[in-house]
């Protein structure tokens, strides 16, 4: 995609999810979760962490929600433990539209 | 330009005042055909009402390209006070802080009080962050609110509808408005005359701009069926910090400018966040609006805070 005139915009020329540096990690960037989708043990702690200049939330769409973030301003982190296995679809209460999931075998 | 084009004069005319740009331009509509004013030169009082949108302050902000959202929104209402024509009141359409936190409710609420003007508010997103609007609506709601925040009243013969489209948004949606508040709007629409002109104000845009971002309403159909039968209606949106038109039979929506941040236009960016532009540029994309009913059609003017 072109964008002249931006330089300080991020871009992702395709579609492949840029791996965090943790395993358990999953980045929240220009508008999307990456990972989109994370395969964890039971038992694991994952870390949502904000890179974007806008606020974001963690929420799971379970009702009720299993996991639930304060608002995320760019910089803070959001943590879950998954002791359950299932699979757990989250998404930003502020942008909808962002949408992820987490597999707990 | 909200007006039907009536002939080859009129058209050359508006064409003519397009040149001399968006900012500080107040255009009045006198029997279909449109005068602008700049915004020093003293209008005639020919007994219209006005009133002015504000939207998308983000109080609470403080990155670039504004880490000072506080000072960009008393420019505003300074310019609103330099109207010719002092608007009867104020709509604020959401997104009056950043991250709903209650100091920057309490700060947003005074500088908009300096204005000297009711304002009427309608939440955004950023408003209802985690407790569905309940700090919002505790110093917004008006007399007239429903239980879920949305409200409607009557001026100069126009009736006014706040809407909320930002609370229970599911997974991978858009806006929403729920079965809830569609039935009121039935209802509180039901007993007007199809004459009387509507001004709908809601935060997310009631039609679908840019689904991909988030950019719409998933149950704005339902809405427009009730108001579809009306002569005028128009549709005031904030959410996208730019202005973009749609007119779809007698329904007009317009979004607004930020008196924050501006964003990028649809698809031209990796994400719908602030826009990064030069200091000298910002002014020139922040602004206010001013509307004007000269008849049962509104006469809108987007002015920006500077040229």
């Amino acid at each position: 995609m072109d964008m002249p005139g931006m330089p300080s915009m991020k871009m992702s020329a395709t579609p492949v999810d840029v791996p965090p540096t943790a395993p358990n990690a999953i980045n929240i960037d220009n508008f999307a979760f990456s990972p989109k989708v994370l395969t964890v043990a039971a038992g694991t702690k994952v870390t949502w962490t904000n890179k974007d200049d806008e606020p974001h939330t963690v929420v799971n769409a379970g009702s009720p929600p299993a996991f639930k973030s304060a608002a995320l301003d760019g910089g803070d982190s959001f943590s879950f433990t998954f002791t359950q296995p299932g699979t757990y679809p989250y998404f930003c209460s502020i942008h909808p539209f962002m949408t992820g999931t987490v597999v707990v075998k | 330009m909200a007006t039907k084009e009536t002939g080859g004069t009129t058209r050359r005319r508006v064409l003519q005042c397009m040149s001399w740009g968006t900012a500080g331009i107040l255009w009045t509509v006198t029997g279909g055909v449109p005068r602008a004013h700049a915004l020093g030169e003293q209008v005639a009082q020919s007994g219209d009402f006005s009133f002015v949108q504000v939207s998308d302050s983000h109080i609470g902000f403080n990155k670039d390209p504004n880490p000072t959202p506080d000072a960009t929104l008393r420019e505003a209402l300074s310019k609103v006070a330099a109207m010719p024509r002092r608007p009867a009141f104020l709509l604020h359409t959401g997104d009056v802080s950043h991250l709903s936190k209650p100091d920057q409710f309490e700060a947003a609420s005074g500088i908009m009080k300096t204005a000297a003007l009711d304002v009427s508010y309608v939440p955004g997103e950023h408003d209802t962050i985690n407790d569905d609007g309940k700090e919002f609506f505790s110093r917004f709601a008006t007399k007239m609110s429903q239980p879920g925040g949305w409200y409607s009243f009557d001026q100069n013969g126009i009736h006014f509808i706040g809407l909320v489209n930002v609370v229970n948004l599911k997974a991978g949606g858009l806006g929403s408005l729920g079965d809830e508040q569609l039935q009121w709007l039935a209802k509180d629409t039901g007993t007007l005359s199809a004459s009387t002109p509507l001004v709908v104000f809601a935060h997310m845009p009631l039609w679908a701009l840019y689904p991909e971002w988030g950019w719409g309403t998933d149950d704005a159909a339902q809405a427009l069926t009730t108001l579809k039968r009306f002569g005028s209606v128009t549709v005031l949106n904030g959410h996208i910090h730019q202005v973009m038109q749609k007119v779809e039979g007698n329904v007009t929506f317009q979004t607004a400018r930020s008196t924050a941040y501006p964003q990028p236009a649809p698809g031209q960016a990796a994400g719908p966040g602030p826009l990064q532009i030069p200091a000298d540029k910002l002014r020139g994309a922040l602004g206010v609006r001013d509307i004007s009913f000269p008849g049962t059609k509104p006469a809108i003017s987007d002015d920006a805070l500077a040229s």
